[in-house]
C-alpha cells in the first residue's frame, strides 16, 4: 500500500530523546526576567528590564520579601563581553546557590541537619543592561560537599543565556580571599592559567565583581556538566 | 560522603555553541574547550517552590487583556518527561512568543507588523503529577530577521524549563508541522538534522476543541537520571 511518507515529529517514538536547546533570542525580556529576580535577599526590582515591555503588558512577577536571612549579604556586579570586548546588552544570567549554612533549598539536598532559611530560594535571574551589566544581591553561600570526601569552596553556579547563545553556558562564581579556594575540587579542574576567570574580585567589604567573557583573550572557563 | 543523583550529559541532538550560519554565534561562543566536571550537589539540586519564586500560573494567553487577541486560537499541550520516559511533575514551563502577525510586544522589535493590544505572549504553568502542561494561546506568525538576505523565522513558541536540577535546565523553541521555513532556518538548523523534528509539534484532533481551538501536542524531554554514573 502506498501513501504519503510519514514525517517524524515530536510525538514519534523513534525520535524520543532530549529536546534540543535553542537560543532565547533578543526578545525574552517580557517573558523571563521578573522584577526582583536578581535580588535573592528581597524587596527590590533588580533583574527585570520593564522599560522594554510596553505599558499594560508587564505580566511577570513583582518583587517579594523573603524575610530575615542568615548570613552575609553581598552584591555581585559584572559585565558580559563578546569576542571583541563589546558588552552584550541582550544576555540573561541565572544563578543557583546554597544558603549561608551550605544547604540547598531543594528536595534533592538530603542534609536535613543543616538549617534552611524558608525565604531563601537560592535561585536568581537577571537581564543585562544596555551596558551589558548584570547585578545580583544575595547571601554569601557556605561550603558544600564535593566528590568523595572533598569540600567545595563557597561558590555560585551560573548560567549564561542570550541572543547568539544557542545553548546555556555554565560557569561558577568563586570569591576572592576565600582560603578554601585552594582545595576546591572543581576549581582545580580548570586550567591554571585561566582559573582566575572563575574568581570574583573583591571590590568592597561586601561587593564583588565578576565579568564574563564569552570569547577572546580573557575567555571565562565554561563547564560541561 | 553525600550520595547524589547524577544526570546524563547532553546527547548528540544538541546544537553546538558555534554555528556560523546563525551569525550572532560567531562572536558570542567560546573557543576554549568546555571543562568537564563531575556533578556535585550544586548541579543535582534545583529550586522547587515555583509560586514563591515566579508567582501564579498564567496558562491562558488569550485572556490577559480587555478582549480576545486576533489570530488563530490554539491549545498547546503535552508532557514533560525525563529520558527514561518518566514524568517530571511540579516543574515550571515558561513560554513567550510573537503575536499572530509575527510581532513581539518587546520594545526593540521594530518589524512593521501590527502590535495587538490584547496580546502580550508570556505564560507560565507548573506541570501536574503526570508531568502535563496545557496552554491556550494564538498561533504566532513568522517574522523576518537580519541574519542574512530574506531571512524569516518559522512560527515558533519559546519555552523555558528548569526541571528538578541546575543540570536539567532547558530553553528551546516549539515549531509547527509542515512549516516550509524550518528547513531554511539557521536556528532550527543548528540542531543536527536527524534530531531537528524533535522540536516540531504534532496537530492533534483529540486535543482540538470543537468550534473553539486547534490542538497541538508537544512533549519536552529533559536530561534524566544517569543509570551508570561515572566519576572523573
Ligand atoms: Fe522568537
Amino acid at each position: 500500500m502506498s501513501g504519503p511518507t510519514k514525517t517524524l515529529d515530536n510525538q514519534s517514538p523513534e525520535l524520543f530523546g532530549q529536546t534540543p536547546w535553542q537560543t532565547v533570542g533578543p526578545f525574552f525580556h517580557y517573558g523571563l526576567p521578573w522584577k526582583g529576580g536578581a535580588d535573592l535577599t528581597g524587596g527590590s526590582d533588580l533583574g527585570a528590564r520593564p522599560e522594554l515591555t510596553p505599558e499594560g503588558h508587564y505580566v511577570l512577577k513583582t518583587a517579594r520579601d523573603p524575610g530575615p536571612l542568615a548570613g552575609k549579604m553581598i552584591e555581585i556586579v559584572g559585565q558580559v563581553f563578546d569576542a571583541d570586548d563589546v558588552p552584550v546588552p541582550d544576555a540573561m544570567i541565572e544563578i543557583w546557590q546554597a544558603n549561608a549554612a551550605g544547604r540547598y533549598n531543594s528536595p534533592d539536598d538530603p542534609r536535613e541537619e543543616l538549617a534552611l532559611d524558608a525565604g531563601f530560594i537560592g535561585f536568581g535571574r537577571g537581564a543585562t543592561s544596555e551596558d551589558g551589566e548584570y547585578r545580583f544581591n544575595t547571601i554569601l553561600p557556605g561550603r558544600t560537599p564535593g566528590p568523595g570526601n572533598s569540600q567545595q569552596a563557597p561558590h555560585i553556579a551560573v548560567g549564561v543565556f542570550g541572543r547568539g547563545l544557542l545553548k546555556r553556558l555554565v560557569t561558577r562564581i568563586y570569591f576572592e580571599g576565600e582560603a578554601a579556594n585552594d582545595e576546591d575540587p572543581i576549581l582545580a579542574l580548570a586550567p591554571a592559567a585561566r582559573r582566575l576567570t572563575l574568581i570574583a574580585s573583591k571590590t568592597g567589604e561586601a561587593t564583588y565583581r565578576f565579568d564574563i567573557h564569552l570569547q577572546g583573550e580573557h575567555e571565562t572557563v565554561f563547564f560541561d556538566i | 560522603m553525600t550520595k547524589i543523583l547524577d544526570y546524563t550529559r547532553e546527547d548528540a541532538g544538541q546544537p553546538p555553541s558555534l554555528f556560523p550560519a546563525y551569525a550572532s554565534t560567531v562572536a558570542r561562543s567560546p573557543r576554549e574547550p568546555l571543562v568537564r566536571i563531575p556533578q556535585t550537589l550544586t548541579e543535582t539540586t534545583g529550586p522547587a517552590d515555583w509560586s514563591a519564586l515566579m508567582g501564579e500560573s498564567k496558562a491562558d494567553l488569550t485572556r490577559q487583556h480587555a478582549a480576545a487577541p486576533l489570530g488563530q486560537r490554539i491549545i498547546v499541550s503535552g508532557r514533560v518527561l525525563d529520558e527514561a520516559h518518566r514524568p517530571v511533575p511540579n516543574t515550571v514551563v515558561e513560554i513567550w512568543q510573537a503575536n499572530a502577525a509575527g510581532r513581539y510586544i518587546h520594545k526593540k522589535d521594530q518589524w512593521d507588523a501590527p502590535l495587538d493590544p490584547n496580546f502580550t505572549g508570556a505564560g507560565r504553568v507548573i506541570t501536574d503529577a503526570e508531568g502535563r502542561y496545557r496552554y491556550v494561546t494564538v498561533r504566532p506568525g513568522a517574522y523576518p530577521w537580519r541574519n542574512h538576505y530574506n531571512a524569516w523565522r518559522p512560527s515558533h513558541i519559546h519555552l523555558s524549563l528548569l526541571g528538578p536540577a541546575f543540570a536539567t535546565r532547558l530553553v528551546t523553541q516549539m515549531y509547527f508541522p509542515d512549516d516550509p521555513l524550518i528547513p531554511i532556518d539557521p536556528i532550527a538548523g543548528a540542531v543536527p538534522e536527524a534530531y531537528r523534528q524533535r522540536m516540531v509539534s504534532r496537530f492533534d484532533l483529540a486535543t482540538t476543541q470543537p468550534d473553539w481551538a486547534l490542538g497541538y501536542l508537544f512533549d519536552i524531554v529533559l536530561r534524566g537520571p544517569d543509570a551508570t554514573p561515572m566519576g572523573i
